[in-house]
C-alpha cells in the first residue's frame, strides 16, 4: 500500500469517532497493540529528543524497505508513534522522503498537541526520513 | 477561617476563568507554575501605555517624573512587604532565574578553587545550574543536602557538611516540584555560624505566605512577581545592603552608570547599580498591584483557604486507586505531585487536557527530586486561592476515568 493510500485509511478510521474522548481511547489501544522494539535496540542513540515521554525508534533496511521499530514509556505517545510506523514502515526511503505527512492534521492530532509535544512529535518525523535519507544513500 | 466568604467575587476579577478548553470549563490547577492575573493587574499595565508612558529616572518632563514616582513607589511596597531595613535592599529584575544569575555571577568574585557551596536536592533547575556555572569558573565544589522519603531536607546531614571553606548556600524556601516548606531560620543560623552567605529561593513561597526578611536574617531573597498574580518578567530581588555593595554589577548599562568616560567608569549606588538599562516599567508598577491584591485579601486568609484546598484534595486524590503522592512533609504549601500507578504523567495529563483541566506533568525542572523517586515525573496539581473544592471534585473524576482509560 502506498503512504498517501495508508494515510487515507487512518483519515477514515478517525473519522467514525465523534469525541476526543473516543480518538483518544483508539490511540490508547493502538498503543497498546504496537509491536515494539527489541530491548537490545532501545539504546540512548536511539531515543527522539524533544519528547515529554520517552521515544525509541529503530530503523533496518530489507529488501529495499525500510522498516521501523519504535516504543515509548507512554502510551499515548505510544498510539501516535504506531501510526507513524504503519505509514512509513515497509516504504521504499526515496518514498518515505518525498511523502507529504498530511493524515496528523486531518485526524485533528497536531492541535491537540500542545508545542512542547507537536516538538517531540516533528522531532520523530524528521528522524523517520533522516533513515530515509542515510539508506537512500547507502544504496 | 477555612473558606474564603468572597470566593465568587474573588474568581470575577480573573477573567481568564471563564475560558473554555476543548468545550469545557477552565480548571486551572497550575499555579504553581503560573498564577492568574486579576483584572486590577491587567488594567495597571494598560493604564501605564495609556497614561504613564516614559522612560524614568531621566527625564525633566512630568511624565518621566510620574513614572519615575510610581516605580519608586513599588520599591517601598516591597520594601515594606518583606521588612527590608531600606528600598534599595529591593532590586528588580526580570523573574527569580535573572536575580540568581546575578548573584551567582557575581559570587564569581569572591570564590576560589578551595571554597564550597551547598545546594539541596529539592531545587529547581534555576538554583542548580547558575551555581555550577559559577563552579567551573571558579574550581568551587558544590555539596548537596540530601532529602528523605517524604520530601524534607536532611539538616543533621546539613550541619555536618558546613566548614569554614562553604561561602554560600542556596535553598528554596518551599520545593515547586513537592511543596515542602524548608527550614530555612535553622538553615540560614546553620550557615551564618560558619560565616556563609545564604539566597532563598523565594519563588514558591511568596504568594502562599508573609516573607520577613530582617527578621530571617537572610542575605538574599529572590521571588517572581508571576507567581503571586503579576505579569511575567518581573522578578524581585532583595539583598542585604552590605552584600549588594560587595557584589560586582550583573550588567553594564544605562541606569547604573555615575560618570562615564572612555578611561573608567564609576557605578553608581543601589539599587540602580543593578538595574541597568530600562526596566519593565509597567510590570513593575503591576506587581506592585498584584502585591496590593493579595494583601487585601490577605495572606493569613490566603493559607487558610490554601490549607483546607490542600487537605481537602489530598483526601480526595488518596481514595483513587493506585495513587501515590510525592513529597509528604508536614509543613506544604498547596501543591500535591503524584502518579497513578505505573500510568505515564504525560499520558493522564493528555487525557485531562481535553477535559479542560490544566496541570503540569513532567519533571517539574527538578530532575534530581525525580532521580531520588527513580521515577520520569509527575503530575502535579498546585492550588490558588481562587480554586473551590468543586473544581478538585471534577479532578478527581477525571483521574478516574482517565485512570480507567489508561489501566
Amino acid at each position: 500500500m502506498k503512504i498517501k493510500d495508508i494515510q487515507d485509511e487512518i483519515v477514515g478510521e478517525f473519522d467514525i469517532f465523534e469525541t476526543w474522548m473516543d480518538k483518544y481511547e483508539y490511540l490508547i489501544e493502538l498503543g497498546k497493540s504496537v509491536p515494539v522494539i527489541d530491548e537490545i535496540n532501545k539504546t540512548d542513540d536511539n531515543i527522539i529528543k524533544g519528547c515529554q515521554s520517552k521515544v525509541w525508534l529503530h530503523a533496518e533496511q530489507d529488501e529495499g524497505v525500510i522498516r521501523f521499530y519504535a516504543d515509548s514509556d507512554a502510551i499515548i505517545t505510544k498510539g501516535i508513534v504506531s501510526l507513524l510506523i504503519r505509514t512509513f514502515s515497509n516504504q521504499k526511503p526515496e518514498d518515505i522522503i518525498n511523502a507529504s505527512l498530511d493524515f496528523i492534521d486531518k485526524i485533528g492530532l497536531r492541535q491537540h498537541l500542545s508545542p512542547n509535544r507537536a516538538n517531540g512529535l516533528n522531532n520523530m518525523i524528521k528522524k523517520i526520513k533522516f533513515y530515509a535519507i542515510a539508506f537512500s544513500k547507502s544504496n | 477561617m477555612n473558606v474564603l466568604k468572597n470566593i465568587d467575587s474573588i474568581r470575577k476579577d480573573f477573567p481568564i476563568l471563564n475560558t473554555s478548553i476543548n468545550g469545557n470549563k477552565l480548571i486551572y490547577l497550575d499555579n504553581a507554575a503560573t498564577s492568574q492575573t486579576p483584572n486590577c493587574v491587567i488594567n495597571s499595565i494598560s493604564d501605564y501605555y495609556k497614561n504613564l508612558n516614559s522612560n524614568i529616572h531621566r527625564g525633566v518632563h512630568s511624565l518621566s517624573q510620574m513614572a519615575t514616582e510610581k516605580y519608586e513607589d513599588t520599591r517601598k511596597k516591597f520594601k515594606s512587604h518583606f521588612n527590608a531595613k531600606s528600598s534599595s535592599e529591593i532590586i528588580f529584575t526580570s523573574g527569580t532565574t535573572h536575580s540568581i544569575n546575578l548573584v551567582s555571577s557575581g559570587f564569581s568574585k569572591f570564590l576560589n578553587i578551595d571554597d564550597e557551596i551547598i545546594v539541596s536536592q529539592l531545587e529547581h533547575h534555576s538554583n542548580i545550574v547558575p551555581w555550577q556555572m559559577l563552579c567551573e569558573k571558579t574550581g568551587a565544589k558544590m555539596k548537596v543536602i540530601p532529602m528523605n522519603n517524604i520530601g524534607e531536607l536532611d539538616l543533621n546531614e546539613f550541619s555536618k557538611m558546613l566548614s569554614a571553606k562553604t561561602k554560600v548556600v542556596f535553598v528554596n524556601h518551599v520545593s515547586n516540584a513537592l511543596g515542602t516548606v524548608n527550614d530555612i531560620e535553622e538553615i540560614i543560623r546553620l550557615s551564618h555560624s560558619v560565616g556563609a552567605a545564604v539566597l532563598i529561593d523565594g519563588a514558591q513561597a511568596v504568594p502562599h505566605f508573609n516573607v520577613d526578611v530582617t527578621k530571617l536574617d537572610v542575605d538574599f531573597y529572590v521571588c517572581s512577581a508571576h507567581k503571586f498574580c503579576g505579569p511575567t518578567g518581573v522578578g524581585i530581588l532583595y539583598g542585604k545592603e552590605e552584600w549588594l555593595n560587595k557584589l560586582p554589577p550583573y550588567q553594564g548599562g544605562g541606569e547604573m552608570i555615575d560618570e562615564v568616560s572612555f578611561e573608567k567608569t564609576t557605578y553608581s549606588e543601589l539599587p540602580n547599580k543593578f538595574e541597568a538599562g530600562t526596566p519593565n516599567i509597567a510590570g513593575v508598577i503591576a506587581s506592585g498591584i498584584a502585591l496590593d491584591y493579595i494583601n487585601n485579601i490577605g495572606l493569613g486568609n490566603i493559607k487558610d483557604y490554601e490549607d483546607h484546598l490542600l487537605n481537602y484534595a489530598t483526601e480526595k486524590l488518596l481514595e483513587i486507586e493506585g495513587l501515590k503522592i510525592y513529597g509528604e512533609s508536614k509543613d506544604k504549601t498547596s501543591v500535591i505531585s503524584f502518579n497513578i500507578k505505573n500510568i505515564h504523567p504525560y499520558d493522564i495529563g493528555s487525557l485531562i487536557d481535553n477535559l479542560g483541566i490544566a496541570v503540569r506533568t513532567g519533571h517539574h525542572c527538578a530532575q534530581p527530586i525525580m532521580d531520588f523517586f527513580n521515577i520520569p515525573g509527575t503530575i502535579r496539581v498546585s492550588f490558588c486561592f481562587y480554586n473551590t473544592t468543586g473544581e478538585i471534585d471534577t479532578l478527581v473524576d477525571a483521574l478516574k476515568k482517565a485512570s480507567t482509560m489508561l489501566s
